[in-house]
């Protein structure tokens, strides 16, 4: 395989919680993973499952007992450097982001990242401009104060201030957990926007299997700390028994689907957003037509 | 991970002195440590310290949780020593060992090693004393008791037993908040902030976008808990009932009788025998 379009490559990660003989939780049990470069991984999994664990051991924030990540080639728990490196390579926004805002302004936060980068103040403000254009957010906003905007711009302005290191790789956990539909909309459009603009690598942890037969190229799943899946969006929503056993279950436009097929529909049961399912329906009233 | 810190040290048990009623338990721990101060000699401390190495047992709490409390007193453990061994002077001492340093003279008398022992000795058991009542009681049985006790204060117009709520909803947020700080400093870490290297001043600096959003969610946190209380009718000035029935049982009234005994023990011995301090 051509090593050049790896994003992020783990090899056997393992990470031991209560790392006594007795009383220990494995909360990664081997996890040997590549991420393509561009690729938009969803990561979904019961609570518990390792997700979170995950994704920390990507930027360097949880060390592994035991196994390598490397991003872009490079083993991030190589030296010091490679740590810090690693921080601004894989930006994480963590679950309800809101609470790491702490500045007078929305884009003295937003410049947070880039000021740690130690970068000049042009691109700082270059940067801090992408970013709100990304997440949406104007100029009023921008020099508001974060206390004072609402739940979902609060959120925005937390993705965004992410967003403006410019990592190579993004990781959004549950970027869209508690918003209002409107709000949960604009992020995930939002997310659609800036993966065409930049082009870069996405891992998204969601609970929401729309949201995910939607927008990722790829699921992995995890159970127990181990990989259950990996695979495209239809190769793993093709399995709603083997996702049911684990707490999981596809989207429901796909349980439809496979329900009307078991009852004699001839439906395809590959059919994972509302735009499939608008299509099979057409398609089949045009067939019906022509049989009738 | 900052979340190993533990507030209170309780070692979850059923031993004799769990089940104590946590006021006799606060009353005799102080007590305990009157008494301690009352020793004057080796015998008198002697029986002090087999006292508390006796609760110690009784407490069922293993030897090595134990003496992890030691050890944050050990650096003024080792000074009292040192000063007592050093500055023990007296006419009439038996001096063990004389080294002259520069112009001076370092003489260690056979009274300074006592008077170090003796001392090291009153602190541990003071330590142990005092740490058995925090490992065999919850701190919200704690503050219950401290409640207790000082209820007659109220009468004094002191509001005791609001002082008592905000002690338990203190001590029931500090988990909480440690839980908070974790997760905002992994944010902040996430976006470049560097929270471990640098001196002084540049570390405090980097703690200012942990500290706003946590003052910022702890305020948030202390509206929602007001509200929530006040919704269930809290006022805070009316007698309430507690949930918890503090009873007083005979192994209280034995516990305090046993205290009584080794409390006249040392006032026996101290009289008998010479004095160390």
């Amino acid at each position: 395989m051509n090593t050049q379009n790896i994003a992020i490559s783990c090899r056997d990660l393992r990470h031991r919680y209560n790392n006594t003989a007795k009383n220990r939780t494995d909360a990664l049990d081997g996890i040997t993973l590549d991420v393509q470069k561009g690729e938009l991984l969803a990561i979904i999994g019961h609570t518990g499952s390792g997700k979170s664990t995950f994704v920390q051991h990507l930027n360097a924030l949880l060390k592994p007992t035991d196994g390598t990540v490397f991003v872009d080639g490079k083993n991030i728990w190589e030296n010091k450097a490679a740590v810090r490196q690693a921080r601004f390579l894989v930006g994480l926004c963590f679950q309800y982001p809101e609470y790491q805002l702490f500045e007078e302004t929305v884009a003295k936060d937003i410049a947070f990242g880039p000021k740690n980068m130690k970068l000049d103040g042009e691109e700082i403000q270059r940067r801090v401009r992408f970013a709100a254009d990304c997440v949406g957010l104007g100029a009023d906003l921008l020099a508001k104060s974060p206390f004072d905007l609402s739940g979902g711009e609060k959120r925005r302005a937390a993705i965004a201030g992410v967003i403006a290191m410019r990592p190579q790789v993004l990781v959004l956990d549950e970027p869209t957990a508690g918003l209002d539909p409107r709000g949960k909309e604009l992020i995930l459009r939002m997310i659609d926007r800036y993966r065409l603009e930049t082009g870069s690598t996405i891992l998204l942890i969601s609970h929401h299997m729309e949201d995910v037969a939607r927008l990722a190229d790829s699921v992995l799943v995890l159970h127990k700390g181990k990989i259950a899946m990996r695979g495209t969006v239809a190769q793993v929503f093709s399995q709603p028994e083997a996702l049911a056993a684990m707490g999981l279950a596809v989207p429901n436009v796909t349980q439809i689907f496979c329900d009307l097929n078991k009852r004699g529909l001839p439906v395809s049961t590959s059919i994972f957003t509302i735009e499939d399912a608008a299509a099979e329906l057409l398609r089949l009233k045009k067939q019906g037509g022509a049989t009738a | 991970m900052i979340s190993d810190i533990t507030i209170g040290q309780y070692y979850a048990g059923h031993s004799v002195l769990h089940r104590l009623d946590p006021r006799i338990k606060l009353i005799l721990t102080l007590f305990f440590m009157v008494v301690i101060f009352m020793s004057r000699n080796f015998l008198s401390l002697g029986l002090i310290a087999l006292g508390s190495i006796a609760l110690a047992v009784l407490s069922r709490v293993p030897a090595k949780t134990l003496l992890r409390s030691f050890r944050p007193i050990l650096v003024l453990v080792l000074f009292t020593s040192i000063l007592n061994l050093l500055y023990t002077q007296k006419e009439d001492a038996h001096i063990l060992l004389a080294v002259p340093i520069f112009r001076w003279m370092l003489t260690i008398t056979r009274e300074g090693v006592f008077a170090a022992i003796f001392t090291t000795a009153r602190i541990m058991s003071l330590i142990l004393v005092s740490s058995l009542l925090t490992y065999t009681t919850t701190p919200s049985m704690l503050t219950t008791g401290l409640e207790r006790l000082l209820k007659p204060l109220n009468k004094l117009h002191v509001p005791v037993s609001i002082f008592a709520m905000m002690m338990t909803l203190a001590l029931r947020f500090v988990p909480t908040l440690i839980e908070e700080v974790d997760r905002i400093m992994n944010a902040q870490k996430a976006r470049g902030s560097d929270l471990e290297t640098g001196n002084f001043l540049k570390r405090a600096k980097a703690f200012v976008p942990v500290l706003v959003p946590l003052f910022i969610s702890a305020f948030r946190r202390a509206a929602e808990l007001a509200n929530a209380m006040e919704s269930r009718c809290y006022t805070g000035n009316n007698q309430r009932t507690s949930l918890k029935q503090l009873k007083i049982r005979p192994r209280d009234m034995l516990a305090c009788a046993l205290c009584a005994m080794l409390c006249a023990g040392v006032v026996i011995l101290n009289g008998r025998f010479a004095k160390i301090i």
